[in-house]
Formats: structure tokens, C-alpha cells, sequence
């Protein structure tokens, strides 16, 4: 009888030896699950194109105006009035004259001005700038939060599990907006209207969702044979949360921290929109759809401009939380290879 | 290739492989899954197809069924009942299920639902297929419990899955295969996950039900016993290739290829076992009063808090272990054997008695104490693929306990796991790897090496070896032995499997509902057993020899008629 075993192992007949002999030819190069992931991830291509425009917003928004001080290569201020120009419209013109259109022109304000004359470029890069800070910062806090109430009641159960479950349920039954919006204002007005009092309390108020997840991860992960080893071998409680369970449930972590960002530059615009959030000369995108909604009709785009951006980012950072969860779960992506190969075979 | 058979151009085939190749598209590379099989199953006979992982004996029977995922690319042809099944279009396939081609799956837990009733299940395909409707699908459904051996089928096929055991439950699953007369039946592992005493009944129904109805089965498992109590031919896959082929007897007793030898060679064996109880056992031996007791449990209680309420899993067991002895504990699920485990790995509280390691009584230590007695504690638990965390590259999985008990700086710890990873026979570039490249048996080999970092006294092995593959088990089994040999710590080795504890163990604890029913030195206890209950253990087992299972299974049949003489 002959057999299809490569010549090399024709004498091997024991799974152990093929198994060994397997693993000696394996390539010194040895991939990490990180690396796995890293890998699948840039193969993602909603997710690449979303990461670009992601960075291109924010390296725009942050050097065009300067940030904390330091200036930034637009040379108009947010704050500084002009006269107005041709009814404030926008001077940005991407219409090619071979088309019959102007020719490509920046010109003074690109994103045209607003009632007072001022550059409108500049406030809307401003808001973006406050938008990412707010998002970023809830994003991270809201993690933390979540990540750590989730892994002790998952962990303990138990009495702690029940406390820190129906406290999270509280959270969840009180409609987020209304307590968003009269915390933010306490806040804002103790600590002097700073976005950051804004972002903490949005922080405090969005990690329920992440609690809960994390915790339904951690009651399986804990079952598993590595945490008894663990917990066999002596280690302490804080060790086998933070280096077993933790780490393991990275997936969930950091593919909802990315819609825990999306969501924030939602609500930070919904709170802004109903005056709640960041309040002027300070400006947000939120607050700027807010001031310009009658502007509509006659000057869409005080409109359009902070509406797009708003879109622009929640849409890559979803998609960047799509790619992130493929990679971690490839058995999620859908393959359709077989069908075309197996009509073929048929034929 | 052709396959000399009793049955060579004399009927038609239930079920044929002609040269049937599968690959898998992965995500890095082709996996070629079956390489060129071919096999015939003919009505009325059984066909085992043994391997071990990898060898390719699932994804034939899944071709044959249709079931393959959408990343597996197939050529050649499967035959069911003449009609080639490869590249068929599914509607048709599903036309094809049940009534031509059926499946009993492995685990009888997941197989049903359990929100259904049995009779809803059991009159499903009978409806999809049109075969009865109504009350009439009804009366058949309680004619295929009678059958299967359920009593009181007019009752019981009103109730949920929930409401039978593990082993009603897969005759239940087997009853839904039969349903509508398929021509071939595809039993996929179908006692893997059975206790043996229940594995032993399914074997004794299907062998009923082949003679009765005339179907090929085509039966997947890694169990020699079981090929030898069922099958009639056999086929050996070895990496997606048919090794070897022929009838049960010219296979289990005279093996051709080098591959079958070796996987024979490594079934544990137990020989030698009197299940009538005549034998006198030998005068017990004389204790050393020189022995370190390394273990030792006095009428000792664990139980579990089930909310509010106790269910005692071990209820007054006691037994002593010392250094350099194996002590094996057997039993069957829900016995309480892994319990006892447990508790000496301090993952659940002594109730009442006495469990003591090295003298200390665990039930009276504080916090800290404990954790210093864990240090000399080692640990082997069963499932591979769970005991090691992902995250960590296989250095930091074996050394974890020198960093927990801080013992050591970095460079002699590095040094310590090449140590190991030698005694395990494991290359020292295996540092850096991660547990998702190693194979099951090497994981489980790591695993020894992380229990043996801090020079135990006591090594605590829960099923260490009943995931892995016959071959790859016989080789732990052996590493257990050589390194116990080498560093002389005690074991407590948990295992359901007799033979294994025969080969490995000193003294044995025979468990049964969180009690001892029987303990002794192996020589006495599983060979000249006193307790019906080991009788009918050791009788239950099967064992990779045709005559001599038939024998056994004799002598279980007679054990089981004094026992109720009224059945």
C-alpha cells in the first residue's frame, strides 16, 4: 500500500514524532496573538481607510490652529472677528475650471465665516479639537471603569457581583441624557466650564455597557483550566485578574472601547446641541450645528461643515471597531471561495 | 486500492469513497485534510474508521454528509447509496438526510434541544420527509423509544431532554437516526462521552439495531475497544491517508503497517481480570513504618454550595498517600473523584474530616500558610487547550510558579524551563512559542514541566491523559513514570479510564457517588475485585481484542442477570 507522507517522515509512524518533528520545522519566527492580530487587522481594509481618515482629521485639526498654546499653521484665530466677505460663503473651490467651474481655490476663509466675520475654518477645527478630547478621553475612562467593575463582579460573585451588578443597572435605567446633562452642567460650573469636568462626568456615566461584557467574559474565562492552575499554584487574587483573566478578554476591550468613542462624540454633540455641553466662546461641533441650525436654508454650510466632520469621525472609528473585532475573531469573517471551486468541480 | 471483502460485487454499497480528497483553505496556508480515500461500507456492516487527531476521520465522514465548512475544497466521490454527494446542491443533500444518510453525534448533551420535546423532535424529520404526519408520526416516534430501549416510551416522549440521562438521551439521538430507515448511519464517536457502564449498553443497542434494520454504519472513533465490540471491518487513517484495511480480527491481531502496530502497542491493556469474584485475594502487606506520608484524608466531607442548599460530593472517603507511591482514584462522572482533587489543590473548602499534605491539615490554614504549601504542590488537569493561558509564551507558562512563590531571579528561571522542557522532551527553543502552536500532547507536556517547576511532593494529575490521542497518551503516561521515578514525588492520578490507572498506579480508590466503594493495592483491586460496582466497571470496559471482548462481554451479561434477576 502506498501512502501520500512526504519521504522525510516515511518512517515515522507515532502522532508524537510527526507532531515534534512538526515543531522543529516550524520557522524560528514565532507569532504572538498580538501579532496575529496586528496582522489581520492591516489586512482590513474598511478599517485602514477609516485609521487614515481618522488621522488625517485629527493631525488637521490639532496643527492647523495650534493646541495648548503652541500655534499652528493656519494663521486665523477662532476667536478674532472680521468684516464679512461675500455674505460669509465659503472660498474653498474644488470644481476644475475645465468643467466650467472656478479652478481650485482656498482662498481667506475655505469653510467661509459666520455671523461676526469669524474665520469659520478656525472654529470648526477648534470644535473638532475639543470633540476628539471629550471622545478620547470618556473612551479611555469609560474602559477603565468598565473594564475593572466588569472583572470583579465576574471574578468574586457572589454578594460583590450582585452590588456592583444592580448598581450598573442603575446607571442603565436612568436616561443617560438627562443625567449627562445636569451633572455636566454642575460640573462645568464647579470646575470653571473646562471640558475635561464634561468628559469626566460623560466618562462616569457610559462604562455600564463594557461592565457587563467584560463580566459575562470573565464568568466563562474563569472556568477555564489555567485560572484553577493559577489559583492552585498560590498566586493572589490581583494576579490572576490582571495577568489571566484581563489580558484574555482584550477583544471585547478594546473593540468596545473604540464604540464607547463613537458613541461619546455623539452624546458630547447631542449635549452641546441642547446647551448642555460645551458652552461658547468655547466651541464644539455640537455646539456649532447647534448655533447655525436656522443658518439651514440661506447658509448651509455652517451646517454641513461640523455635521460631515461628526459623521466623518463616528463612521471610521465604527469601522475601525469592525476591523478590530474581525481581527480578534476571524471566525467571524465569511469565506466564498468553496462555492466557486466546488461548482467548478461539479461540472 | 482495492479492499478484499466478503461482500466484493455482491450488493450494492450503502456508503463508497472513491479517491476522495479534502483541503482546507486557511488563513495561512492549504491544509490537506484527506489525501486520496477510498472505502466502502455495505448494508448491515459496520465500519470503523479509527486515527488519531489529524488523521482525517472526521472530515470523511462529514463529506459524506455534506457538512463540510465553506472553506474546504473536495474532489473525488462519495457515494450514498449511489448517488455522489460531493458537489451536490444542497437542497437536494438536505432531501437526502435522514432518509438516506443519518448521523449520531458525540455529545448527547448538545445533540437535542432542549427546549423541544421528544416527540417534536422525533416527529420532525419524519414530517419533513413526509414519511407520517400527525398521530401516526406519534405512534412512530413511541415505536423508535420502545425500540432504543427507553421504558415507558407512551410517557416519556411527552418530556424534555433534560428530563433523561446522558445515555437515554444519546439512544434518543440514535432513535432520531433511525427514523427514516437511512441506508447509512455515521456514528461519529458516539460513547466518547459516556461513562463506561453506559457506553457499554449504546454498544450492546446499536449492535441490535445493525442486525435489525439492515443499515451500514460507518463508525468514527479512537476507541479500540469499541472497534472490537462493534465493527466488522476496520479502516486506520494516518494524516488524511487509509494506512490499513481489513477485517476486525486481521487488524487488531496481525497489523501490517508499522503505524497500526505502534497504535495498538500503545493501548493500555488490562489483562488478568477475574470479574467472577472467586479469586482469594493475596494477604494484605505489611506497612512500612518507614513511608513519608505525603497526603493523607480522614472520613473526609466536600461539598458544594448550590445556592443555599449542600450537595455533598465526597461523603467520608480517607485514604493515605506516600512519597514515591501513585495513588490512582477511578470512578465514573459524578463520582466525586475530581472533587477530592480539588479540594487538595485548595480550589474548595474541607466540610468535615481530615485532609492533610505532609502532616498539615488544610482545613485549618490561614491564608498565607496555604499559599505556602501550594508551592509544593504540582498540578496536571485535564483539557490541554484551557490549562495554559494564551496569552503567555510557553517560558512564562512553565516558570509562573517560581514568579508567584518569587523564587529565583530571571536568568536562573530561564534557565529552570530549559531544564524542564528537556525532562519533557521538548526542544529549549520552544521558550518563545505560544501555546496555540503546540499540538495537544505537547501542551499537556508543558503542563508536566509547569507542575514540576518547583520540585513538588506531590503531584496532583485530573484526567491528565483523557484528551489526548492513544499514542500521545501512552507517551505522557510513560513521561509521568519516568519523571515521578526521577524525582520521586507522591500522585494523586483522577482518571476514569482502569486500564491507565492499572498501568501507572500503586494503590487505587474506587469511587462511586462521592463514596469508596473499594480500595486497595491495583494487583488486588482491579484484578480480583470484591464490589459488584468495580466488577461491573472492570466487565464494562472494552478491550481491543474481538475474542476476548466477546468473552467480557459475556461475563458482563451474566453479571448484570444476578444482579436483576428479574430483567
Amino acid at each position: 500500500m502506498k501512502s501520500d507522507i512526504e519521504p522525510d517522515e516515511q518512517e515515522l509512524v507515532s502522532l508524537v514524532e510527526v507532531e515534534d518533528a512538526e515543531l522543529a520545522r516550524k520557522s524560528s519566527q514565532s507569532k504572538s496573538q498580538g501579532q496575529l492580530v496586528r496582522r489581520r487587522f492591516l489586512n482590513h481594509k474598511a478599517a485602514m481607510i477609516s485609521t487614515v481618515v481618522l488621522v488625517v482629521i485629527t493631525l488637521t485639526a490639532f496643527t492647523s490652529i495650534g493646541f495648548a498654546g503652541i500655534p499652528g499653521w493656519w494663521g486665523q484665530s477662532y476667536l478674532k472677528s472680521s468684516s464679512v466677505v461675500n455674505g460669509g460663503a465659503p472660498t474653498l473651490s474644488l470644481w476644475p475650471s475645465w468643467l466650467g467651474g472656478p479652478g481650485f481655490a482656498i482662498g481667506d476663509h475655505p469653510f467661509g465665516q459666520d455671523n461676526t466675520g469669524k474665520d469659520y475654518f478656525a472654529l470648526v477645527m477648534r470644535g473638532t479639537q475639543k470633540s476628539i478630547i471629550i471622545a478620547v478621553t470618556v473612551g479611555a475612562l469609560s474602559t477603565f471603569i468598565g473594564a475593572i467593575i466588569g472583572a470583579v463582579a465576574g471574578y468574586f460573585r457572589g454578594w460583590v457581583d450582585e452590588v456592583l451588578m444592580r448598581l450598573t443597572d442603575l446607571f442603565i435605567v436612568i436616561p443617560l441624557l438627562v443625567l449627562a446633562a445636569v451633572l455636566g452642567q454642575l460640573a462645568g460650573s464647579k470646575l470653571g466650564g473646562s471640558i475635561f469636568a464634561l468628559a469626566l462626568v460623560l466618562g462616569l456615566l457610559t462604562w455600564t455597557g463594557l461592565a457587563r461584557l467584560v463580566r459575562g467574559e470573565i464568568l466563562s474565562l474563569r472556568e477555564r483550566e489555567y485560572v484553577a492552575a493559577a489559583q492552585a499554584m498560590g498566586s493572589k487574587t490581583s494576579r490572576v485578574i490582571f495577568k489571566h483573566l484581563l489580558p484574555n478578554t482584550i477583544g471585547v476591550i478594546v473593540v468596545n472601547a473604540t464604540f464607547a468613542i463613537a458613541g461619546a462624540i455623539l452624546l458630547e454633540t447631542s449635549l452641546s446641541f441642547l446647551g448642555f455641553g460645551v458652552k461658547a466662546p468655547e466651541s464644539s461641533l455640537g455646539l456649532l450645528i447647534s448655533q447655525y441650525q436656522n443658518a439651514f436654508t440661506n447658509r448651509p454650510w455652517l451646517f454641513w461643515w461640523p455635521g460631515m466632520l461628526i459623521v466623518a469621525i463616528a463612521l471610521s472609528v465604527n469601522f475601525l471597531g469592525d476591523g478590530l473585532r474581525d481581527a480578534f475573531d476571524p471566525r467571524q469573517t465569511k469565506k466564498t471561495r468553496r462555492r466557486t471551486k466546488k461548482e467548478e468541480v461539479s461540472e | 486500492m482495492s479492499i478484499p471483502t466478503a461482500h466484493a460485487g455482491e450488493t450494492a454499497t450503502a456508503l463508497s469513497f472513491q479517491n476522495l480528497s479534502v483541503s482546507f483553505e486557511t488563513e495561512f496556508s492549504d491544509v490537506h485534510a484527506v489525501k486520496g480515500l477510498s472505502l466502502e461500507v455495505y448494508p448491515g456492516e459496520v465500519v470503523a474508521l479509527v486515527g488519531e487527531s489529524g488523521s482525517g476521520k472526521s472530515v470523511t465522514s462529514t463529506a459524506a454528509i455534506g457538512l463540510l465548512p465553506p472553506n474546504a475544497y473536495i474532489t473525488g466521490k462519495a457515494l450514498v447509496g449511489g448517488v455522489n454527494v460531493v458537489g451536490l446542491a444542497e437542497s437536494k443533500m438536505r432531501k437526502m438526510r435522514a432518509t438516506d444518510i443519518a448521523m449520531v453525534f458525540q455529545e448527547p448533551m448538545t445533540a437535542l434541544n432542549p427546549v423541544l420535546t421528544i416527540e417534536r423532535q422525533l416527529t420532525e424529520s419524519l414530517e419533513l420527509h413526509g414519511l407520517a404526519y400527525g398521530k401516526e408520526a406519534t405512534k412512530r416516534a413511541i415505536e423508535l423509544l420502545q425500540m432504543v430501549g427507553i421504558p415507558e416510551p407512551r410517557k416519556r416522549v411527552k418530556q424534555y431532554p433534560h428530563q433523561f440521562s446522558g445515555g437515554q438521551r444519546q439512544r434518543i439521538v440514535i432513535a432520531m437516526a433511525i427514523s427514516c430507515d437511512p441506508k447509512v448511519i455515521i456514528a461519529d464517536e458516539p460513547t466518547t462521552a459516556l461513562d463506561v457502564t453506559v457506553q457499554a449498553e449504546i454498544l450492546d443497542l446499536l449492535r441490535e439495531l445493525k442486525d435489525k434494520l439492515n443499515t451500514g454504519i460507518l463508525l468514527i472513533t479512537h476507541n479500540m475497544g469499541v472497534v472490537a465490540d462493534l465493527a466488522d471491518r476496520v479502516a486506520v487513517m494516518f494524516r488524511g491517508s487509509l494506512v490499513e484495511t481489513g477485517t476486525v480480527d486481521q487488524v487488531l491481531n496481525h497489523p501490517v503497517h508499522p503505524y497500526t502496530q505502534k497504535l495498538l502497542s500503545s493501548v493500555p491493556r488490562l489483562e488478568a481480570v477475574d470479574v467472577t469474584g472467586t479469586w482469594e485475594p493475596e494477604p494484605a502487606e505489611v506497612v512500612d513504618p518507614e513511608r513519608k506520608l505525603v497526603l493523607e484524608a480522614k472520613n473526609l466531607v466536600l461539598e458544594y454550595d448550590m445556592r443555599g442548599s449542600k450537595f455533598r460530593a465526597v461523603d467520608d472517603v480517607s485514604f493515605e498517600l506516600a512519597r514515591g507511591q501513585i495513588l490512582g482514584i477511578v470512578g465514573e462522572s459524578g463520582s466525586g473523584k475530581s472533587t477530592v482533587a480539588k479540594a487538595v489543590l485548595g480550589l474548595l473548602p474541607v466540610a468535615s474530616g481530615v485532609l492533610a499534605v505532609q502532616g498539615t491539615n488544610l482545613a485549618s490554614l490561614r491564608p498565607r500558610a496555604a499559599r505556602a504549601i501550594r508551592a509544593k504542590i504540582g498540578v496536571i488537569f485535564q483539557d490541554p487547550a484551557a490549562s495554559l493561558n494564551p496569552r503567555f509564551p510557553i517560558g512564562d507558562c512553565i516558570t509562573e510558579p517560581m514568579v508567584v512563590h518569587k523564587v529565583g531571579n530571571r536568568a536562573e528561571r530561564i534557565r529552570r524551563a530549559e531544564e524542564l522542557l528537556d525532562a519533557v522532551h521538548l526542544p529549549s527553543s520552544v521558550i518563545n512559542r505560544y501555546p496555540h502552536e503546540l499540538s495537544g500532547g505537547q501542551r499537556q507536556r508543558i503542563c508536566i514541566a509547569r507542575a514540576l517547576t518547583l520540585d513538588p511532593e506531590l503531584l496532583i494529575a485530573d484526567e491528565p491523559t483523557s484528551a489526548l490521542d492513544v499514542s500521545v497518551q501512552a507517551a505522557v503516561l510513560e513521561m509521568i513514570q519516568e519523571l515521578q521515578a526521577r524525582y520521586e514525588f507522591a500522585c494523586l492520578f483522577v482518571s476514569h479510564d482502569l486500564a491507565v490507572v492499572d498501568l501507572l498506579a500503586h494503590n487505587v480508590v474506587v469511587m462511586k457517588d462521592g463514596k469508596s466503594v473499594e480500595q486497595g493495592r491495583v494487583s488486588d483491586v482491579l484484578h480480583a475485585p470484591q464490589h459488584d460496582y468495580t466488577r461491573r466497571l472492570l466487565a464494562a470496559a472494552p478491550v481491543p481484542e474481538p475474542r476476548e471482548q466477546a468473552v467480557r462481554r459475556e461475563a458482563r451479561r451474566l453479571l448484570m442477570e444476578l444482579e436483576n434477576p428479574d430483567s
